[in-house]
């Protein structure tokens, strides 16, 4: 492994911070990018060096290969951290970045290009002896002869799903065979004419259902290990809202099942990095499948870090550099519980509109066992351009409820003026009897919607 | 005749127009459709009626409670 002790950022905001931070720690410089819209925040201050790359869509700067390439060259980089979104997952820019003789702290660009095909991630991760959900093959217009059959097999309830569709387009629900051949002959007309492809086909569906997600780290030799789960089942149209670990009522033996698949995954692909593999667990059941793998550090790995005391970008950043003392399982120690919410510039009272703007007031509470990871200051305008969350509020308690106490306490003391925030729907969230509870699954935002909006204006 | 100024709700970009002058459009219907934080916002007609005046282009950033387009009702 070649040694560099220069490090570019490919991205912004938060992570770009949070990287500059283990970069610091480490003894390494770092190089910042950054669009037009965003030359007066926090991460190009911060970096040792920072350069423009373009425009303010992501299209014009950080999305730009070419342009990040050069800035590696000026600026005498010898590795690139793509964080998460824009590039991270983008097999095309790994393979760049090595070719231009420059480490990329991930996994392989094969590894990424294989996860990043859903149905190709989901045929390796059942080759490594991981549950899949129960899928059947595709059924063309006017051929559906064994659907039955495919139908027992897959188990009901189940979803007919258009090959085609995507983000819970063209999908329909069937709880009993005598209703199966009219939906999938409805879904394939409807899939014709929207995707001007009919084909179709089953997947079991689970009715409540819970997101965990099991961090891993693997040494790129065939060993790996697990840094235990994240329960991300808050969500609001497939955006996690409030993350924590230990994953609250799962089992601890369903836990160490769900670690061990995701652990022989990442040995079976020879997994180097960090990495996320995401299951769905049936609430009731906890019958649990695996849905994909993320190739890159996630927004919500500071719940991890707090849990084990571990720095997952510093290790990411050694393990290229090849100076990473081996860990092993045993050494990794969850203690207590952590919980992160995420502030996003949206109005929930508006049906959670965007709402960019100046940060006229922007004070970051401050308290113990508590961490604050946000890409903005006070002063700092929030641009349309990119995502739109602004800050992410972690808290580590030696339980649950106290966790979720400290974390609403200190989202209190969180001052943010200038734009409209989801700060007290947050707050509503953590005081909702059923989240105290822990009984929480995907569909928990909606079904509690008009209470937690009710608290959210009185 | 009376017109209506159509206001959008956020600040963003507009992605996409959809409607033109002339065009006749129900209560409802997408005028054009903004970007906004990685998310699509669409701008509808507040009552039926005709488009006299498109008052932005596509790659525009607007703010809140700009005017973006002039209804004829």
């Amino acid at each position: 492994m070649p040694d560099f002790d220069i490090v570019l950022i490919a991205n912004r905001g938060e992570i770009a911070r949070r990287v500059i931070a283990s970069c610091r720690r480490l003894g390494i410089r770092s190089v910042s990018v950054y669009s037009e819209a965003d030359a007066t925040l926090a991460h190009v201050a911060e970096a040792d060096e920072s350069y423009p790359v373009g425009g303010s869509r992501a299209q014009d700067s950080y999305l730009r290969v070419d342009r990040l390439l050069t800035v590696a060259a000026d600026s005498g980089a010898g590795a690139v951290h793509p964080g998460y979104g824009f590039l991270s997952e983008n097999a095309n820019f790994a393979e760049a970045v090595g070719a231009a003789g420059l480490v990329f702290i991930g996994p392989d660009p094969q590894t990424i290009r294989d996860m990043g095909d859903k149905q190709r991630a989901r045929e390796i991760a059942r080759r490594a002896g991981v549950p899949v959900v129960p899928g059947s093959r595709r059924f063309e217009v006017e051929q559906l002869d064994g659907l039955e059959q495919a139908a027992e097999t897959v188990g009901y309830p189940l979803l007919v799903k258009a090959s085609a569709g995507g983000g819970g387009i063209g999908m329909r629900r069937v709880d009993r065979p005598e209703q199966l051949r009219e939906v999938a002959m409805a879904t394939q007309s409807m899939a014709a004419k929207a995707f001007g492809d009919g084909a179709i086909f089953l997947e079991r569906f689970i009715p409540r259902a819970r997101h965990v997600e099991m961090q891993v780290f693997g040494f790129g030799d065939g060993t790996a290990i697990h840094l235990y789960e994240r329960d991300c089942s808050l969500q609001r149209r497939y955006q996690k809202v409030i993350e924590e670990s230990p994953a609250p009522r799962l089992p601890a033996e369903i836990r160490d099942l769900m670690a061990a698949d995701a652990v022989a995954l990442c040995q079976a692909t020879r997994y180097r990095g960090a990495g996320t593999v995401e299951f769905v667990v049936d609430a009731g059941t906890f019958e649990y499948f695996f849905l994909e793998m993320n190739t890159r550090i996630q927004v919500e790995h500071p719940v991890t870090e707090m849990l084990t005391d571990r720095d997952l970008v510093a290790m990411q950043i050694e393990l290229a550099r090849g100076t990473l003392r081996p860990v092993v399982q045993a050494a990794v120690k969850p203690v207590g519980h952590a919980i992160e919410a995420r502030i996003y510039a949206e109005n929930p009272s508006k049906k959670f509109m965007p709402s960019p703007g100046k940060l006229e007031r922007f004070r970051l509470p401050s308290m113990e066992g508590l961490r604050v990871d946000a890409g903005y200051r006070e002063g700092d305008t929030v641009t349309p351009f990119y995502d739109p969350m602004i800050a992410k509020v972690i808290v580590h308690e030696a339980t649950r409820d106290r966790a979720r106490e400290k974390l609403a306490q200190a989202l209190r003391a969180f001052e943010i003026e200038g734009i409209r925030n989801n700060r007290d729907f947050l707050i509503a969230c953590l005081n909702d009897e059923t989240f105290a509870s822990g009984d929480v699954s995907t569909g928990f935002i909606d079904q509690r919607l008009d209470s937690l909006l009710a608290s959210v204006s009185a | 005749m009376a017109f209506v100024d159509v206001k959008t709700e956020i600040t963003g970009n507009v992605w996409k127009i959809v409607a033109k002058a002339g065009d006749a459009v129900e209560e409802d219907g997408t005028l054009l459709i903004l970007e906004s934080m990685k998310m699509e916002i669409p701008v509808s007609a507040p009552e039926a009626g005709t488009v006299s005046e498109i008052l932005v282009a596509e790659g525009d950033v607007v703010s809140e409670g700009s005017v973006v387009v002039r209804l004829e009702v």
